[in-house]
């Protein structure tokens, strides 16, 4: 009853905001603030409205100042052309209290508080104590970029002279929003919204404004050097353990998930809908769910509570070696019990296509988890899919997180999928979904881990383990040489034959063949024609494996 | 996000939320008939001139004529250029349709190529061999069961063939007995001719086309071949995909299809603008399915799929839309209504408006005694029918007058219009205000044209309700044919629409201004009746339907859900998620205002939040102790004993949601340089 009742007000309200333009900014903030009391999903529903129709450009004024509901090309964009030490400076504003003042950082960067003022003032809500850890962020910035700074730029030469008065008084921050303001109305590309007076968060409409003028400019700034500014420390100078997969996950599971209970209430929100799901798929429409956070526990959960007694096929779409002629094949081979091979993915869905025709008491649920994974994503992949998906009698539930998924689906492709979007924001960890080689992890510890390197090598004879020592040795005596272009064949087979481990190139040849098919050496051909080999794990990894492989001897 | 009233499993009456299933089911049956109805009627012209373009191209064929010379001549494909607009999604029924009425009324063979499984001449061939010989057999498969099962696998694809196989076939159907024959060819032709439809033109490989045409006009006097292109941007593209050397092999003719804006407005015309269907939708809602085809798709099919949805969700979400039926079951509905539904009713809001402008006594009865309530009810919702009715009929009255009228004040199609009546009072609005202004300002002729089509709209409708307007507008057209002599002078300062520019206009609102002290002519006098008659019956029958006691019943609402279906914008969602957690997690330490979050937000927004201070390339080792130095400010200063475990906990998180936001494409690893990633957003690297 209370929930009719408050939707009939906002409506109203909403036709008042569409009505009068001109105070739209100011208006909108206004009803945005009354709503709030009153139920927060109906003043995003007002919110959403209005960004709905900026968005689609019937009013080109901007969207209501609320950080959280950004429209059009604020969203992921650079905000500004970034300085290296940068993070360094958010990552002790968001820690550092405003009470502690930091000295050094404050006096090296004084453009950022210009940019930031606000996030001082809020970290200064949550008293918080900073860790003393501040030392290595003097060390991380070696690049200043003042000559970038000093290009042309007018934002950022008002900004610069922002910084002089800068300070932590919001009155004081009150008056540069304003200034800004007045400084944005003598560039060119200055519309109305320069115009109305500074919202009281006016910091992403700031940026935004500074974006529009300066767009192309700094995207060129961003792209135009090919050399690239960023400190040169690497994770081998930070002497960390390295973490395979395994403790990785141990130590995920043992740290606990931050914000459990509301990330409950946020997933019970959704499973709510489960049975709105099921009717819908059975009306002819395909779902797909989107937003932050895993989704396959929620998917998980709907095939559970739901589907148990129907036939469904789930894919796992960021598993890295799925097909779609996987998928096909099991939903020949498994659902329609069909023996046999087709010529191509084509023949097969038409095979499909016809057999479910033919026996309308066929049904299928499809579960995809991450339809926009890498291996999925693929153009024909994806018109098979929505083929199969236009089928009446599949029912297909998926999910996205790529911020360009939907890219992959022109409009032939989207009135064959016939999806109705759901948001299902859960922020669960991706654990599945990023377990898997293709993750920055392993980049992140070497390209080939330590452990599946043993692994390998105790498979393999007494001998090959024995030139395989022999070329990371000699890797790891040049390790000091930057462009050592790895060992030459001749040389190589040389050292061995010395060795007594082989006694023909043929059989080094082979037992390199081997090393290549496990990915443990790389070979390339130099300018002169003579082959190198090079074992592409990075030394730290080496000299483990081999102080391991002394231990085991 | 909503309330979940269910379909099936909620409330505690299972029996309205089956009925309300079974309307919302039969009602989407009829609408979906209706539409097919509508395309089908629209696009018959289309489909005639294509038959009897078809039936004409290969005459000479049919009558077996031996003229060599000519045909030597004469190597030309006859090809049909079908321009369908920019809508892809709908051309699919109309191929559909097409192919329906050639298998009817043309030729057997007909075959539909689509460039994607084109993607060289061996596999068109493949593809329209293989389905020219697929309905051979479907055609005669149930009488001759020995008939050569001929798998493409095995035929070679070529032109021969074809003519080979095209020969045997209409071989086949001369030699059958007399009976079958005539049978046969009451429907077609002795030797039917090919049609080969591709229905995306421009995405077919130039050189394909460019192969199949030059290769099939070598052998046209054997094969009766036809071509029809499905063309979605303008009849130029075929000169510019094919070289003259090919075009001129080609006898094109165009057809163009009718336009889809034309299409929606019938679509509207029929299934919104009229009392044939009870469901109607809100002005919002109304507005979004308009825009996302405007803006978005130009695709009829989307608009109705977007109706579709809108009906799903009304008898969903609304328990009392089990009233939303025909005018004949209303009363057995509302009779049968259980207590729960009459509370339901109770709390609309409509209605408490409704009670309070009530009586005392008749509110206490309303509000205590529910077969009371029923009688009240099924008044007010026959009263809510008859005002639709009403509704729409002074609706296309007024679109009468503002269609003409100069710069469209209340726009030019009437779905503007019914948008704007639905969204306030019309009446109220400034744009009303200037289309009153400038009807006062309309000629003699354009007036009586306009007041003789309001007389037959009015005349149309069954009731009585307008029986007096007729009569009065009537009256008008008698005044106006009487009165004499002159009347369009300037000085009675009246224009044709086409001349009142709007250039004039303000002048012409400045003179009028002057004029207002002098006498006004017989016939403004009578311009000022009209017009104030006009106004009278749109203050009387347009009023918004939210104004309207129990609209909730019919009106569907909710735009906000259909556009998240329809419209959904998943890259605001994250972006919100990750620079605003608390906008999805309701706890106070996330709470923040302004732009920056909060050092307690979840990992990933504050690793996001890092990133976005980043050029090009990203540090991982600066990232992560920039991670770190956040997380252990955010984190309670425990006990340092364990702090190398610490370390690798939030080495660990950060490690995770690294890859988090590689999964979600903000990143991705980069050779550039050692442990460094690249930023995506925004153009890449």
């Amino acid at each position: 009853m209370k929930w009719q009742e408050v939707k009939a007000s906002v409506t109203i309200l909403g036709t008042k905001v569409r009505k009068d333009k001109a105070q739209l900014s100011v208006s909108v903030k206004r009803f945005v603030k009354k709503l709030e009391n009153i139920s927060d999903n109906e003043a995003q529903e007002v919110l959403e409205e209005k960004n709905y129709v900026a968005a689609l450009g019937i009013c080109a004024q901007d969207p209501v100042g609320n950080g959280s509901n950004i429209s059009g090309g604020e969203v992921y964009s650079f905000q500004t052309p970034k300085r290296s030490n940068k993070m360094a400076e958010l990552a002790s504003e968001l820690a550092q209290t405003p009470e502690q003042n930091v000295a050094p950082d404050h006096s090296k960067c004084p453009e950022k508080m210009a940019k930031t003022p606000q996030n001082s003032k809020r970290s200064s809500s949550d008293k918080v104590q900073q860790k003393s850890k501040k030392k290595e962020f003097v060390s991380t910035t070696p690049y200043r970029l003042r000559k970038r700074l000093a290009a042309p730029d007018p934002y950022l030469e008002s900004e610069s002279e922002y910084s002089a008065s800068c300070s932590e008084e919001e009155d004081e921050d009150e008056q540069k929003e304003v200034s800004t303001v007045l400084s944005d109305q003598k560039t060119p590309a200055k519309t109305k919204a320069a115009s109305t007076p500074p919202p009281r968060n006016s910091l992403a409409k700031k940026n935004k404004e500074q974006k529009m003028g300066n767009l192309v400019e700094e995207y060129f700034e961003a792209h135009s050097s090919s050399k690239v500014l960023t400190s040169d420390r690497t994770l081998q100078k930070l002497r960390k353990r390295r973490l395979s997969q395994q403790t990785l996950h141990d130590l995920l599971k043992n740290a606990p998930l931050a914000y459990a209970a509301e990330i409950r209430d946020l997933n019970q929100q959704h499973e709510s809908l489960f049975s709105k799901w099921m009717l819908q798929l059975h009306l002819g429409f395909n779902i797909v769910l989107y937003g932050l956070g895993s989704k396959r526990d929620l998917l998980e959960k709907f095939r559970t509570s739901l589907l148990q007694d129907s036939v469904h096929l789930v894919v796992n779409g960021y598993f890295p070696s799925i097909t779609v002629r996987s998928i096909l094949n099991s939903i020949t081979e498994e659902v329609l019990d069909h023996i046999g091979t087709f010529r191509s993915p084509l023949d097969q869905l038409e095979f499909i296509t016809k057999r479910f025709k033919e026996d309308s008491s066929l049904e299928l649920y499809v579960l995809i988890h991450n339809l926009d994974s890498q291996m999925l994503r693929g153009e024909r992949s994806q018109q098979i899919l929505a083929q199969l998906s236009s089928l009446p009698s599949i029912y297909l539930i998926a999910s996205i997180d790529h911020i360009n998924a939907p890219l992959m689906w022109d409009h032939a492709k989207l009135s064959l999928y016939n999806w109705l979007w759901y948001e299902t924001t859960t922020f669960n960890p991706y654990v599945e979904e990023t377990s898997y080689e293709n993750s920055l992890l392993v980049q992140h510890s070497g390209s080939l881990a330590l452990s599946s390197l043993m692994h390998v090598l105790h498979s393999l004879t007494l001998n090959a383990r024995g030139i395989f020592r022999l070329l990371a040795q000699h890797q790891l005596e040049k390790k000091d040489n930057p462009s050592y272009p790895g060992l030459s064949f001749q040389d190589f087979y040389q050292q061995c034959r010395e060795a007594f481990l082989v006694n023909s190139d043929l059989t080094l040849r082979a037992q390199l063949t081997e090393f290549r098919d496990h990915k443990l050496i790389r070979t390339k051909r130099g300018a002169d024609g003579v082959e190198y080999l090079l074992i592409p794990v990075d030394d730290t990894t080496l000299t483990d494996f081999l102080e391991k492989e002394d231990e085991d001897v | 996000m909503f309330p979940a009233p269910d379909f099936r499993c909620t409330s505690n009456d299972s029996e309205d939320t089956e009925l309300r299933f079974v309307t919302c089911q039969s009602l989407w049956n009829q609408i979906k008939s209706e539409t097919e109805q509508i395309q089908e009627n629209l696009n018959k012209q289309l489909l005639e001139n294509l038959v009897s373009f078809l039936s004409r191209s290969h005459s000479d064929f049919q009558e077996k004529t031996t003229e060599w010379t000519f045909k030597m001549k004469f190597r030309e494909i006859p090809t049909a250029a079908l321009v369908l607009g920019v809508n892809v999604t709908d051309h699919d029924l109309t191929f559909r349709g097409l192919s329906d009425v050639l298998q009817d009324n043309i030729t057997p063979y007909v075959a539909m190529l689509e460039a994607k499984d084109c993607p060289g001449i061996k596999n068109l061939m493949q593809k329209l061999m293989g389905q020219l010989m697929n309905c051979d057999l479907d055609v005669d498969s149930l009488e001759d069961e020995d008939c050569v099962q001929v798998s493409q696998n095995r035929v070679r694809c070529s032109m021969p063939s074809l003519i080979s196989w095209y020969d045997s076939v209409t071989k086949k159907t001369d030699s059958e007995t007399p009976s079958k024959k005539r049978n046969s060819s009451s429907r077609h032709w002795q030797s039917p001719p090919v049609v080969v439809v591709f229905k995306d033109m421009e995405s077919f490989t130039t050189k394909v086309l460019q192969d199949f045409i030059v290769i099939s006009s070598q052998h046209i006097h054997e094969l009766p071949l036809v071509l029809i292109f499905g063309i979605a941007t303008s009849p130029m593209i075929i000169h510019r995909l094919l070289p003259h050397s090919v075009s001129s092999l080609l006898c094109i003719e165009l057809f163009q299809s009718i336009s889809c804006k034309e299409h929606l407005s019938t679509i509207i015309d029929k299934l919104l603008l009229t009392s044939q269907f009870p469901f109607k939708l809100g002005e919002k809602v109304l507005q979004v399915l308009i825009n996302i085809f405007l803006y978005h798709d130009f695709s009829v099919q989307n608009f109705i799929k977007g109706f579709q949805l809108c009906i799903v969700e009304h008898f969903y979400s609304q328990p009392l839309s089990v009233l939303c039926c025909h005018l004949v079951d209303i009363k057995k509905r509302v009779y049968s209504l259980s207590h729960d539904q009459c509370e339901n009713i109770r709390r609309l809001p409509s209605f408490r408006r409704y009670v309070e402008k009530q009586e005392s006594g008749k509110q206490i009865e309303l509000l205590t005694n529910d077969s009371f309530l029923k009688v009240e009810t099924k008044k007010l919702l026959e009263d809510l029918h008859v005002y639709h009715e009403n509704y729409v009929r002074i609706l296309r009255c007024l679109h009468v007058f503002t269609s003409s009228l100069p710069k469209y004040p209340l726009g030019k199609q009437i779905r503007e219009l019914h948008c704007a009546c639905l969204e306030n009072r019309v009446w109220e609005t400034e744009e009303y205000e200037s289309s009153l202004q400038l009807a006062r300002m309309l000629n003699k002729t354009d007036l009586v044209t306009m007041l003789q089509q309001c007389v037959e709209i009015l005349m149309s409708s069954s009731g009585k309700e307008f029986d007096r307007a007729v009569e009065k507008l009537k009256e008008f057209l008698t005044q106006f044919q009487n009165l004499e002599g002159g009347l369009c002078s300037p000085e009675n300062n009246c224009l044709p629409c086409s001349l009142m520019h709007h250039f004039f206009l303000k002048t012409l609102l400045e003179l009028k201004e002057s004029r207002r002290s002098k006498k006004l002519t017989k016939f403004e006098m009578l311009r000022f009746e009209v017009v104030d008659y006009i106004d009278s019956l749109v203050r009387r029958y347009l009023v918004p339907a939210d104004e309207r006691t129990l609209h909730e019943v019919v009106y569907f609402n909710g735009a906000a859900v259909l556009r998240g279906h329809l419209n959904a914008a998943p890259r605001t969602a994250l972006h919100t998620a990750l620079n605003n957690p608390h906008w999805y997690l309701k706890n106070q330490a996330l709470r923040c205002d302004g732009g920056g979050i909060s050092n307690k937000a979840p990992d990933i927004c504050i690793v996001y939040k890092l990133h976005l201070e980043c050029g090009r390339l990203i540090n991982l080792v600066d990232w992560l102790e920039a991670f770190s130095t956040v997380v252990m400010a955010a984190e309670e200063p425990n006990d340092a004993a364990s702090s190398d475990q610490v370390d690798d906990v939030i080495h660990a998180r950060f490690i995770r949601a690294v890859s988090e936001l590689e999964l979600l494409g903000f990143i991705k690893p980069s050779k550039q340089k050692t442990d460094h990633v690249a930023r995506l957003t925004w153009g890449g690297c």
